[in-house]
């Protein structure tokens, strides 16, 4: 068997491929792209959310929100190691990210602009992660679908949380309900944007799908994640901001309207409200940093020679 | 002074200061020198919370009426509120956080382990409990000190400016009053002056690892938090961080 034949074998058998495998360059790319950006948006995510845990309205509510914000950076972590797997550094994939080759989720270049938003990012953004990283627990590549299996356990605890923020406001004062309603009329679209073009505008799903790095469409993967919000927001007595909103008995399904596919990809391209902001803030965060790494290197560098010499 | 009054005093001069040090600490969060400090940033933070919680919801059973964590947290003033100055101060760069976070850890270090001892059960307790944590942070902030001032030039440079401007913070740490003199007279609290000596000691160990010298104790020292008066930056943090219960009274989050 050539070494093409015995991946494509695994891939049928659904076996794993594991880093030391042989594998396609075009599957090695693909992976690199994916996972990178994976784990860039679990970083760049910690912005939106970071913007409101020194203003949380309760030590209760400060202390989850900044323990979920570092379970990201957490996973964040856990990604790059698993993308270093393919053969690229860490460094690399950052400078990646803060020069603008690789991106990451859309969805956090949209601004935080009231306590309801913390809600509403937990319960509709880490809602529609987990539609994402659950399908994905299944994936090909060995090292992302283990770090998978271990992320989605905390990515439900986030989105109970955020479900929590949101039902404690909407059960609150009018001011508060108002609150949480202009969250959801904020977050919804942005939010089940976050799974991707249509399939049939999607250029790159096809050999993904091939390779079973993706296992399920981004349009199969929007409806379950609409499916199964709907209920939660009627439960809440809040209301999803479109009018085009239907259950179709027929396809066990809600219907829903046409996505603003204009914004989608202007917010992709980098012209989204706070595309600039987020990546600034991590630019300048890293170069801050430096002299710090800078001096970390030379210590450890200082003590393996005093080491070396005795 | 009664002793109730003079224990709601204590728990609020010790939780303060961990709320304080903890809210400056979120401030890194998205902000640290490496992903890996990043996390490490928010750990020390969610421990100081933690601590603050535990005394702020004793003060607040002591005061009775309708006081609770967050009423105490989010409804005190600037004057009301009795952190120890040098935890308010900003976190400036990485070297300013780290030489501020060493101080403080070790005066909570030799504190918490003193106050293990204590006659009051929920103070003992806490003691108990923060000061592995605290032994923790303290070790973290060691390393970074001594790492800093071995590192580059610019590294060294940095971190003897910051032991310089932070060091006129350190003497409030140890000031004490009537509240003090009552507990330790009832073995509750702990005699800052018998905590001064051991923490002298674990600066100078550390700084002699780091090559740094130990500022004079002549130094004129800055004090005021026991009677509640603050530096010009806490009643900013103090803006931002009760903003929504101040903007939205009486509501539940
Ligand atoms: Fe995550
Ligand atoms: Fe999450």
């Amino acid at each position: 068997m050539t070494d093409l034949e015995k991946f494509n074998d695994k891939i049928a058998n659904n076996i794993k491929i594991e880093p030391k495998d042989w594998m396609p360059d075009d599957y090695r790319k693909h992976l690199q792209r994916q996972m990178s950006q994976h784990a860039h948006s679990e970083i760049i995510g910690m912005q939106p959310e970071g913007n409101w845990v020194l203003r949380a309205p309760t030590m209760r509510a400060k202390v989850i929100l900044l323990a979920k914000i570092q379970d990201e950076a957490g996973h964040g972590l856990y990604l790059y190691s698993a993308a270093e797997t393919l053969g690229k550094s860490r460094d690399t994939y950052i400078e990646e990210l803060q020069t603008g080759k690789a991106k990451y989720s859309s969805i956090f270049n949209y601004p935080t602009l009231s306590w309801a938003d913390m809600g509403a990012v937990g319960w509709l953004v880490d809602g529609a992660a987990i539609v994402n990283q659950v399908s994905l627990q299944r994936t090909s590549y060995g090292p992302y679908a283990r770090s998978m299996v271990r992320i989605c356990k905390e990515e439900s605890f986030h989105q109970r949380q955020g479900y929590e923020i949101i039902a404690t406001l909407a059960k609150g004062t009018p001011k508060q309900k108002e609150m949480a309603q202009d969250a959801l009329n904020r977050f919804w679209w942005p939010s089940i944007m976050m799974f991707g073009p249509h399939d049939a505008d999607s250029y790159r799903s096809s050999n993904a799908m091939e390779w079973k790095i993706k296992l399920e469409s981004n349009d199969a993967l929007r409806q379950s994640f609409i499916d199964k919000t709907v209920p939660q927001a009627e439960l809440l007595g809040l209301t999803i901001p479109d009018p085009d909103l239907k259950w179709n008995e027929e396809r066990g399904s809600y219907d829903f309207g046409e996505i603003n596919w204009e914004e989608f990809w202007n917010v992709v391209k980098g012209n989204g409200p706070c595309n600039k902001q987020r990546i600034k803030h991590h630019v300048k965060a890293h170069e801050n940093g430096k002299w710090v790494r800078e001096a970390a290197n030379a210590y450890a560098k200082k003590q393996k020679e005093i080491k070396k010499a005795s | 002074m009664e002793l109730k009054d003079a224990l709601i005093q204590y728990s609020l001069r010790i939780a303060d200061s961990s709320l304080i040090l903890g809210q400056r600490m979120a401030e890194w969060c998205s902000n640290g020198p490496t992903l890996e400090e990043d996390i490490a940033l928010s750990n020390i933070s969610l421990d100081l919370f933690g601590q603050s919680r535990m005394l702020l919801s004793y003060a607040a059973d002591l005061k009775g009426n309708d006081e609770s964590e967050d009423t105490l947290a989010f409804h005190r003033n600037e004057r009301e509120y009795f952190n120890c100055l040098i935890t308010e101060l900003p976190n400036g760069h990485f070297g300013d956080t780290i030489v501020r976070n060493f101080f403080f850890d070790a005066y909570c270090y030799h504190l918490y382990n003193a106050l293990k001892e204590s006659k009051d059960e929920t103070l003992a307790a806490f003691g108990e409990k923060s000061l592995k944590e605290v032994t923790y942070h303290l070790r973290h902030n060691s390393e970074w000190i001594i790492r800093l001032a071995n590192g580059t030039e610019e590294s060294i440079n940095k971190i003897k400016q910051s032991v310089i401007d932070i060091w006129p913070y350190t003497g409030d740490m140890f000031a004490m009053d009537e509240v003090d003199e009552l507990l330790i007279e009832k073995s509750i609290a702990i005699d800052l002056n018998t905590i001064k000596s051991k923490w002298n000691n674990t600066i100078k160990e550390v700084f002699e690892r780091a090559n740094l010298e130990v500022p004079s104790i002549d130094v004129y020292m800055q004090t005021g938090s026991l009677k509640g008066i603050h530096t010009e930056h806490l009643g900013h943090m103090l803006g931002e961080m009760q903003y929504i219960p101040r903007a939205y009274p009486n509501m539940e989050w």
